[in-house]
């Protein structure tokens, strides 16, 4: 992206000006011009497309179309830089395309699930679909007699218990191995990769088989958790273990050297040091858990009237709820299962904030309160000085950058 | 872990040793190390040290690279035995009562004998008043006067008067000599008998190297330091007595000579002392 690196823009600005008005050069800078190039390039890769691939030949396909109409753009877009500038500017530009458009593949795909489920969710979303339930909706009912407020509630009090049984477990799992240790580290590590890898069905049918089966307590909210605790553990263990590699070891020796012990040094030190990397795991966690269906199939069985009791019944849960009303024939049906899933992609949403918050709420990390405490410094005296400088003669910062490129231009 | 312990051995220090660690309030130490041995794993890595530390005195232990100074000082503090496979053998005496005597805790000994560390390591999760009482609050030590206690530390370290208006920001935002103040001030709050520092400076700019030093010269009134140094000129102006640790190639540390700083810098007795501390080595 040098344009400016053009002999006849730096010998315009030295000469026609004057030696008192430089004008500064970004060197990198996406000019208009550079705009309208790539614009152009996007158009006539299009066209090109358009005419070998629907007209000229028999192809056909949305897919190959837009393969070719990338390799086509790709292309063009390195001849056109290649004849306008030089061959590095050419090179500069071609990757840095290539790279976007392979951000942008990989953007698109889950920009379209959220505009998916958004659109196909949005019309029956309402103030009514948060406070109702399915109680006496029947196929005869109007749209938007139901709502969903039943599996939010069971969604809730299900991940809420998962973390509750699993977050303490995990946390302290990975306390054991990294901060104890000893014989069964290893051991211990291996069992949690291997559990991180259980499909989550087969979490599911283990809690069936022991809680509801082997022990006769039906189906329920509780047993819905147990299953999602299964598979929060192992992501919630690795997570925070990483989290507190990260903890340097001279905190920990600062701590033992004041005599602290070895609990002590965990809860106070090691502990609030990692604490944002702590939520972040945990919110990993639950974000695993929230929106997995198979382990509650089997074990929450779900439910179209509330049930506030996770401990006692069936009970509803967003995903399964979304699961289990698009396989209904009627389009009212399926659409609610459709604002099922939007809503939990609200929950999901609003959950995460909070976390945030509350994790950064009480104190800022140390880091950022020294970035913070330097700009309030500098903007008190050190900018202002600066800026005061700059206006009376705009030369100051900028004479040798503009030096050395015109002496590199001649 | 290998160690010797005889407690039938009279202490050679006039203080009494009744009454064990937890015993001692506040007053400067003196210790003694007496044949002190250290492994890791199975590699000898110093051999019979003997060396005095007196109460209200700096003590510099100065030589090259990996002569196990900084070991030494680890030992001191029951620091050495949290490296997996590090094994001792000989005493320590803290004011006649011997820190790896089994009826000690190593708390004990780490509450009586402080530590600095080559890197500033506040606790980056707390903020400067927390840093200073972090001691006393890992040690459960009640008190009611916790802010004569942040400002007396912080004023002992040079710090206050940089500090006293932000005391709830983060320990972190400090710059690195201040950060190695913080920690100089939280390890006197406990109030110990003995400092130990492991190369205090190193990491630091010469300016904050001299607040330090200065900080050095006035907290030993109070409190006995022992400071590793790998600046000899250092060593010259805040010690009054050096101990030269020197390692030959594959063979443990050893002390080579000891004895007061103008005596080891003027008139060594060793060659290789007088090689060392003339810049010849190391």
């Amino acid at each position: 992206m040098t344009l400016e690196m053009t002999p006849r823009v730096g010998a315009e600005g030295s000469e026609s000006v004057g030696p008192v008005k430089i004008k500064p050069i970004r060197p990198r800078e996406f000019k208009r011009s550079d705009i309208i190039v790539l614009g152009v390039t996007g158009l006539a890769a299009y066209c090109i497309t358009w005419i070998l691939f629907d007209q000229l030949t028999l192809l056909s396909g949305q897919l190959g179309f837009v393969l070719f109409c990338v390799g086509f753009f790709l292309g063009l877009y390195w001849v056109v830089n290649r004849q306008l500038f030089t061959r590095q500017v050419a090179v500069d530009r071609f990757v840095a395309a290539l790279m976007t458009l392979g951000a942008l593949a990989m953007f698109i795909p889950l920009l379209l699930l959220v505009v998916f489920v958004v659109a196909r969710g949005w019309n029956l979303l309402s103030a009514h679909v948060f406070v109702a339930t399915q109680k006496g909706v029947s196929e005869l009912s109007p749209a938007g007699k139901a709502g969903v407020a039943h599996a939010i509630v069971g969604t809730l009090e299900q991940v809420g218990l998962a973390a509750l049984i699993g977050v303490p477990a995990a946390v302290l799992t990975a306390i054991f191995i990294n901060e104890i240790g000893g014989r069964f580290t290893r051991t211990i590590r291996v069992v949690v990769t291997a559990m991180s890898g259980t499909p989550a069905i087969v979490a599911g049918i283990f809690i069936y088989a022991i809680w509801i089966a082997t022990f006769h307590q039906g189906y329920s909210g509780f047993a819905g958790a147990l299953a999602l605790a299964v598979l929060l553990l192992p992501t919630v263990t690795r997570g925070t273990e990483e989290v507190l590699k990260v903890v340097h070891q001279d905190l920990r020796e600062a701590s033992i050297a004041l005599a602290a012990p070895e609990w002590r040094t965990v809860w106070s030190v090691v502990l609030p040091t990692a604490r944002s990397g702590l939520v972040t795991s945990v919110l990993l966690g639950v974000a695993v858990s929230i929106g997995e269906t198979a382990p509650l199939l089997m074990t929450v069985f779900g439910n179209k009237l509330m049930n506030s009791n996770p401990f006692n019944g069936p009970q509803a849960a967003l995903p399964l709820m979304a699961y289990q009303q698009i396989k209904l024939p009627l389009q009212a049906d399926i659409d609610l299962g459709y604002t099922a899933a939007l809503v939990l992609f609200l929950l999901v949403f609003t959950l995460f904030i909070v976390a945030r918050l509350l994790a950064g709420g009480r104190r800022r990390a140390p880091g950022f309160a020294a970035l913070r405490s330097r700009i309030v410094n500098s903007s008190l005296g050190a900018t202002e000085i600066e800026q005061d400088g700059f206006a009376d003669t705009p030369i100051a910062s900028y004479p040798p950058s503009t030096s050395t490129d015109e002496r590199d231009q001649q | 872990m290998t160690l010797t312990n005889d407690s039938a051995k009279s202490s050679r220090s006039g203080f009494a040793a009744a009454g064990g660690l937890d015993s001692i309030h506040g007053e400067a130490g003196e210790i003694v190390a007496t044949g002190v041995h250290a492994w890791f794993g199975k590699r000898l890595v110093l051999e019979n040290v003997n060396l005095v530390m007196e109460h209200q005195k700096v003590t510099a232990l100065i030589g090259p690279s990996g002569c196990g100074k900084s070991t030494f000082l680890r030992i001191m503090n029951r620091m050495h035995e949290t490296i997996p496979g590090a094994q001792l053998a000989g005493e320590v005496r803290l004011n006649g009562i011997n820190i790896y005597d089994p009826s000690e805790r190593a708390a004990s000994a780490r509450r009586h004998i402080g530590m600095v560390f080559q890197r500033p390591n506040p606790f980056p999760a707390m903020s400067i008043q927390e840093n200073v009482l972090a001691g006393l609050r890992f040690n459960k030590i009640k008190t009611s006067k916790t802010s004569d206690i942040v400002e007396e530390s912080l004023t002992k370290a040079g710090l206050w008067n940089e500090v006293k208006n932000r005391l709830n920001e983060p320990g972190g935002g400090l710059s690195g000599g201040q950060q190695q103040r913080l920690c100089i001030a939280r390890g006197l709050a406990v109030k110990p008998s003995v400092l130990l520092m492991d190369e205090p400076c190193s990491a630091l700019d010469p300016t904050s190297t001299r607040r330090i030093e200065q900080t050095i010269k006035e907290i030993s009134h109070e409190v006995t330091v022992v400071i590793v140094t790998h600046n000899m000129q250092q060593a010259i102006r805040v010690s009054d007595y050096c101990a030269f640790f020197l390692a030959a190639e594959n063979e443990p540390g050893r002390i080579v000579e000891a004895g007061s700083t103008t005596q080891i810098f003027e008139s060594p007795v060793d060659p290789r002392t007088d090689d060392y501390v003339n810049g010849r080595f190391g």
